[in-house]
C-alpha cells in the first residue's frame, strides 16, 4: 500500500510538472568569439537540468532550453556569470571571474572585439 | 497654435532619452554621408547605423564616452565625447580599400575544426574556379580527390581517394547513394557541375548512416535549392574542341510553401579529333540531355521541409576509328567503333521535421528510386546493364541528457534488381539489405568531439554483418585538431559496370572462383584506419593552416582485378594482402589580400598480391605534387565588378604499367610512365552579380601521352588494348563561357 501510494504520488508530481520539461528561456551574454560560445554553453550545460543552450556569437543571444523542475534561469545565469561573461541588463560579471578568460575573450575591451571582426 | 504644438512636443521631450544626432560623411568629401556605417558606444550594446544621407541618432547618457564608428572601407575612429552637441565627422578610407572584406572573407574550401570527422567543404565558388562541367571535373582544385586523365575510349575521368578507386568512395546526392552499381563508371558525368550547391568530402571511414558500403571515404554532393537558387540562371560553355554545353535554371515561388526549379542540362561535342594520328578519336562524340525538377515545400513554423525531385538523362557516346559509322559498322570487323547509350529516370523525396519545441529533436526519412539501362557495344564485345534500384532511409536525431550527447538512429532498406548482359553471357541478381544504425557524438564544446557508430545489416548475399566506425578529435590548443578514425566496409563488387574499359580491349575475362555469391565471387571488407592533424596559424599577419593526414586501408578480401596478363583480364578473391597506404600533407595560405594558395604534396603506398606476387598497383603514382593559386582584383567596387584568376599545377611521378611481356614486341610497354606535370589556367571576368564571362586552358603546356591505344594497327587482333592511360590524349584545349543570373 505505501509503495502504490508513493507510486502514485511520484505520478501526479510529474504530470503537475510535465509542462515545464522543456522551459525556455533567451538572454543576452556579452561575448566575442568561438571560445567564448564553448564556455557560455559549457558554463550553462554543466547545470543540472540544462538540456539545450547555444548562443550565437553575433547577436549574443542565449537561448536555452532545461528541465524547469531540477533548475532556474537565476541558477543557469549565475553559473554563466562564474565563468566570466556578463549578463546584459542583468548582472555583470565580477572582475574577478572576467580576469579568468582567456586573453582572446577580453570582451570589455575593444581592441580584442575589433580582432576577431570578420571571423 | 505653436502653442498647441509645443504642448505636444514637450512630454516628448520629457520622457525621451537624451539623444546625439550626427553625420558621418567621407574625409575626402563632406557632401558624401556614407550609408550604413556602425555608430556605437564603446563597451554597450547601444548602436546605431546611419541612413542614406550619412546621418544617425543615438541615445546617450553622460557615462558614455567613446564613441566608435565603423565602415567598410574605412579606418574606424573613437570619438571622445563629452556632451550632447551633435557631430559631423569625416572617416578616413583605408590605404587597403578592402581589408575589411577580405578578412571576412569565406574560404571557398572550408576544413572543419570542430567536427569528429575529417570533412572538406567545397562551396560552389570553388566548384567555379575550374568552369568545365561536371562532378568529375569539380574535384580539379581539390588535393583529396585525384581525377585520372580521361580514358582513351570514353573520355570519362574517373575519381580516386586515399589511392583507392570510385566504387570504394560512398558518393552520395543530398546524402542518397547515387553513384554506385550501374551508374559507377559514368555517373560522376551525369551530375552538371551547376546543379552543385556544395560538396562535403570526408576522409577516411566516414558516418554508418549513409550505409556499409564506403571504404575510402564519403562524398556528398548537395544541389542547387528552388528556394535559394537564382530565378534564372544560364550557362554557355565552348571548348576548342567543339565541345558545348548549356545550363539553364529557373526557379519560381508557387506559393508560400512551395517553390519549384526546373533544371536542364544540354552538352554536345560532334566534331571528331585525331591529333596523334592513331587513326582513332581522342574523344568521343557525344550528346547528353539532363533533366530535373525539384519541388521545394517549406514551413518554417511547424519545422517541416520536404523535396520532391525528378530526374531524367539520355546520354549517347560514340568513339572508336576516325571513319566508324554505327550503321554500316556496328558488329563487323570493318572498323572498330563503340556506342554507349544511357537512359536514366529517377524519383526521390526527401521529408523532414524538426520540432520547433525541442530542436534537439528531429526525423528525417529519404526515400529514391532510379531506373538506369545502358546498352554498349566496344567493338566486338557487348554490354548492356539494367539496374533498378529503390532506397529508404529514416533517420531520428535526438539528445540524451544535455545537447553535448546527440544520438541519431534509424533504419534503412536497398533493393537492387541487376540484369546484365556480356558478350553471351546473361547475370542477374537481387540484392535486399535492411539495416538498422545507432550513432552516438559526444562534444565538449572544447577539446574533445568524438562520433561512434554502429549499424547491423542483413543482406541475402552478404549475409548478416556489423559495421563499427568511430572518429574522435581532440583540440589541445588554439586552432588546432588532432583526429583519429576506424572502420569498417564491405561491399559487393560489380565486376563489370566498375571496370568498363576492359571490354575497349581484347583481353579474355577470367573469373577464376566460383563459390561466392556473386559473379561466383566474395563481397569486399575493408578496415580503413586514419590519423590527421590539421594546425591554423597566422604567417606574417595572413590566415594559414597546415594538414597532415595518414590513412590506411587494410582489406581483409578484395575481388582483385589482374590486368598483369595483357591478353585476359582476370578476377579472383585475394590470396593474401592488400593495401592503400597514403599520407597528404597541405599548406594553404591567404598571403595578401585576395590571394590564396594551396600546396599539397602526396604519398600512395598501394599494393596487392596477385597470382604472380605483389605489386604496385599499375597507373597509381607514387607521389603526387599539387599548386593552386587564385587572385581577384576588384575594379569597381558599386557593382562589384571584378577579375578572377587561377591556377592549377599537378605534378604526377611515375605510374607503373601493368605488365606488356605477353605483347607482340612491338606492342610492348616499359616497366613505367613518364612523369606527367598539367598546368590548368582560367580567367573570370565578373562585370556585375548578373553576369560574368570566363575564359580557360586545360593543360596548357600541351602535354600529351604519344601512344595511348596499344594494337591499333589491328584494333580486332591479340594486343588491342586502350587501358594504358597514363596523361592526357588531346593535348591543350582552350573554352570560355558566360553565366547570367536573376536573383
Amino acid at each position: 500500500m505505501k509503495r502504490i501510494l508513493i507510486l502514485l504520488l511520484l505520478f501526479t508530481s510529474s504530470l503537475m510538472y510535465a509542462q515545464n520539461k522543456n522551459e525556455k528561456a533567451s538572454m543576452e551574454v556579452d561575448g566575442v568569439c568561438g571560445m567564448c560560445k564553448a564556455r557560455i554553453e559549457k558554463a550553462c550545460l554543466n547545470t543540472k537540468g540544462v538540456k539545450y543552450a547555444q548562443w550565437n556569437v553575433d547577436t549574443h543571444e542565449l537561448k536555452l532550453i532545461y528541465d524547469a523542475r531540477k533548475t532556474d534561469v537565476k541558477t543557469i545565469q549565475a553559473k554563466v556569470l562564474d565563468v566570466g561573461h556578463d549578463v546584459v541588463n542583468v548582472k555583470k560579471a565580477t572582475d574577478e571571474a572576467y580576469n579568468l578568460v582567456h586573453p582572446c575573450c577580453k570582451y570589455r575591451n575593444e581592441s580584442v572585439k575589433e580582432s576577431h571582426e570578420g571571423e | 497654435m505653436k502653442c498647441l504644438i509645443n504642448m505636444l512636443l514637450l512630454p516628448a521631450l520629457i520622457f525621451s532619452q537624451e539623444k546625439i544626432t550626427g553625420t558621418i560623411h567621407d574625409a575626402a568629401n563632406k557632401n558624401e554621408g556614407l550609408v550604413g556605417a556602425n555608430v556605437y558606444w564603446a563597451n554597450t550594446n547601444v548602436g546605431s547605423i546611419t541612413d542614406i544621407d550619412g546621418r544617425f541618432s543615438i541615445s546617450y547618457k553622460t557615462e558614455y564616452k567613446k564613441l566608435i564608428i565603423s565602415h567598410v572601407g574605412y579606418k574606424t575612429d573613437t570619438l571622445n565625447i563629452k556632451n550632447s552637441n551633435s557631430i559631423t565627422h569625416g572617416l578616413q578610407p583605408t590605404e587597403d580599400l578592402d581589408e575589411v572584406t577580405v578578412t571576412s572573407r569565406k574560404q571557398t574550401t572550408a576544413k572543419s575544426f570542430f567536427k569528429a570527422e575529417n570533412v572538406i567543404t567545397v562551396s560552389s565558388k570553388e566548384l567555379l574556379k575550374a568552369a568545365c562541367c561536371n562532378l568529375s571535373e569539380s574535384f580539379e582544385t581539390n588535393p583529396s580527390i585525384d581525377v585520372n586523365f580521361a580514358d582513351a575510349v570514353t573520355g570519362t575521368r574517373q575519381i580516386k581517394m586515399l589511392g583507392l578507386t570510385s566504387p570504394y568512395i560512398l558518393i552520395a546526392t543530398e546524402n542518397i547513394p547515387s553513384i554506385r552499381g550501374a551508374s559507377q563508371a559514368y555517373g560522376l558525368s551525369f551530375i552538371p557541375g551547376t546543379w552543385v550547391e556544395s560538396i562535403q568530402i570526408s576522409k577516411g571511414a566516414g558516418s554508418v548512416v549513409n550505409g556499409y558500403e564506403s571504404i575510402a571515404g564519403q562524398i556528398n554532393t548537395e544541389l542547387v535549392k528552388p528556394s535559394t537558387d537564382n530565378t534564372l540562371f544560364v550557362n554557355l560553355y565552348g571548348a576548342s574542341s567543339e565541345r558545348l554545353e548549356l545550363n539553364t535554371h529557373v526557379n519560381s515561388k508557387v506559393s508560400n510553401r512551395w517553390h519549384t526549379g526546373l533544371y536542364l542540362h544540354g552538352n554536345s561535342h560532334n566534331k571528331k579529333h585525331d591529333v596523334n594520328n592513331d587513326g582513332f578519336l581522342d574523344m568521343p562524340l557525344f550528346n547528353q540531355i539532363n533533366l530535373m525538377n525539384r519541388w521545394q515545400y517549406t514551413d518554417t513554423k511547424n519545422g517541416f521541409v520536404s523535396f520532391v525531385n525528378l530526374k531524367f538523362l539520355n546520354d549517347e557516346k560514340q568513339t572508336g576509328e576516325l571513319n566508324f559509322d554505327p550503321e554500316n559498322d556496328k558488329f563487323t570487323t570493318n572498323l572498330w567503333g563503340s556506342e554507349i547509350n544511357t537512359r536514366r529516370y529517377e524519383v526521390s523525396t526527401k521529408f523532414g521535421y524538426v520540432n520547433a519545441e525541442i530542436p534537439w529533436q528531429s526525423l528525417g526519412v529519404q526515400t529514391a528510386y532510379s531506373n538506369h539501362k545502358q546498352t554498349s557495344y566496344f567493338g566486338l564485345n557487348q554490354y548492356n546493364i539494367t539496374h533498378n534500384s529503390l532506397y529508404a532511409n529514416a533517420i531520428y536525431n535526438s539528445i540524451i541528457s544535455d545537447s553535448r550527447h546527440k544520438i541519431k538512429t534509424g533504419l534503412s532498406y536497398t533493393h537492387d534488381f541487376y540484369n546484365e548482359f556480356v558478350n553471351t553471357i546473361t547475370y542477374r541478381r537481387i540484392e535486399n539489405s535492411v539495416g538498422a544504425f545507432f550513432e552516438y557524438n559526444y562534444n565538449n564544446l572544447e577539446l574533445l568531439n568524438l562520433t561512434a557508430g554502429i549499424r547491423i545489416d542483413h543482406h541475402n548475399l552478404l549475409g548478416t554483418f556489423i559495421t563499427p566506425r568511430m572518429h574522435i578529435r581532440y583540440s589541445p590548443w588554439r586552432k588546432s585538431a588532432f583526429r583519429a578514425s576506424v572502420g569498417r566496409g564491405k561491399r559487393s563488387a560489380n565486376i563489370f559496370a566498375e571496370n568498363q574499359q576492359l571490354f575497349s580491349t581484347s583481353r579474355q575475362i577470367n573469373i577464376t572462383n566460383t563459390g561466392g555469391e556473386i559473379y561466383g565471387l566474395d563481397p569486399e571488407i575493408a578496415w580503413n584506419y586514419g590519423v590527421s592533424y590539421l594546425q591554423g596559424f597566422n604567417l606574417f599577419g595572413k590566415k594559414a593552416d597546415i594538414t597532415l593526414d595518414y590513412y590506411k586501408t587494410d582489406f581483409k578480401n578484395q575481388v582483385v582485378v589482374d590486368w598483369e596478363n595483357s591478353q585476359a583480364i582476370n578476377f579472383y578473391n585475394l590470396n593474401g594482402k592488400s593495401f592503400a597506404n597514403s599520407f597528404q600533407a597541405e599548406f594553404n595560405y591567404s598571403a595578401f589580400k585576395y590571394f590564396d594558395l594551396r600546396l599539397a604534396y602526396k604519398f600512395y603506398d598501394v599494393k596487392t598480391d596477385y597470382n604472380t606476387g605483389r605489386l604496385e598497383k599499375p597507373l597509381t603514382p607514387r607521389n603526387r605534387f599539387f599548386a593552386n593559386v587564385s587572385y581577384e582584383i576588384l575594379t569597381k567596387k558599386e557593382n562589384k565588378e571584378h577579375w578572377k584568376f587561377d591556377a592549377t599545377y599537378n605534378w604526377l611521378s611515375s605510374q607503373r604499367f601493368a605488365s606488356t611481356l605477353n605483347n607482340a614486341i612491338e606492342n610492348q610497354l616499359p616497366i613505367r610512365t613518364p612523369v606527367v606535370a598539367t598546368l590548368n589556367a582560367q580567367i573570370t571576368k565578373v562585370f556585375s552579380s548578373k553576369f560574368e564571362v570566363y575564359l580557360g586552358g586545360e593543360n596548357i603546356t600541351n602535354v600529351r601521352q604519344p601512344n595511348p591505344i596499344l594494337g591499333t594497327d589491328d584494333p580486332f587482333g591479340a594486343n588491342f588494348d586502350t587501358t594504358f592511360v597514363y596523361g592526357p590524349i588531346f593535348g591543350s584545349l582552350f573554352y570560355t563561357g558566360l553565366r547570367f543570373k536573376l536573383q
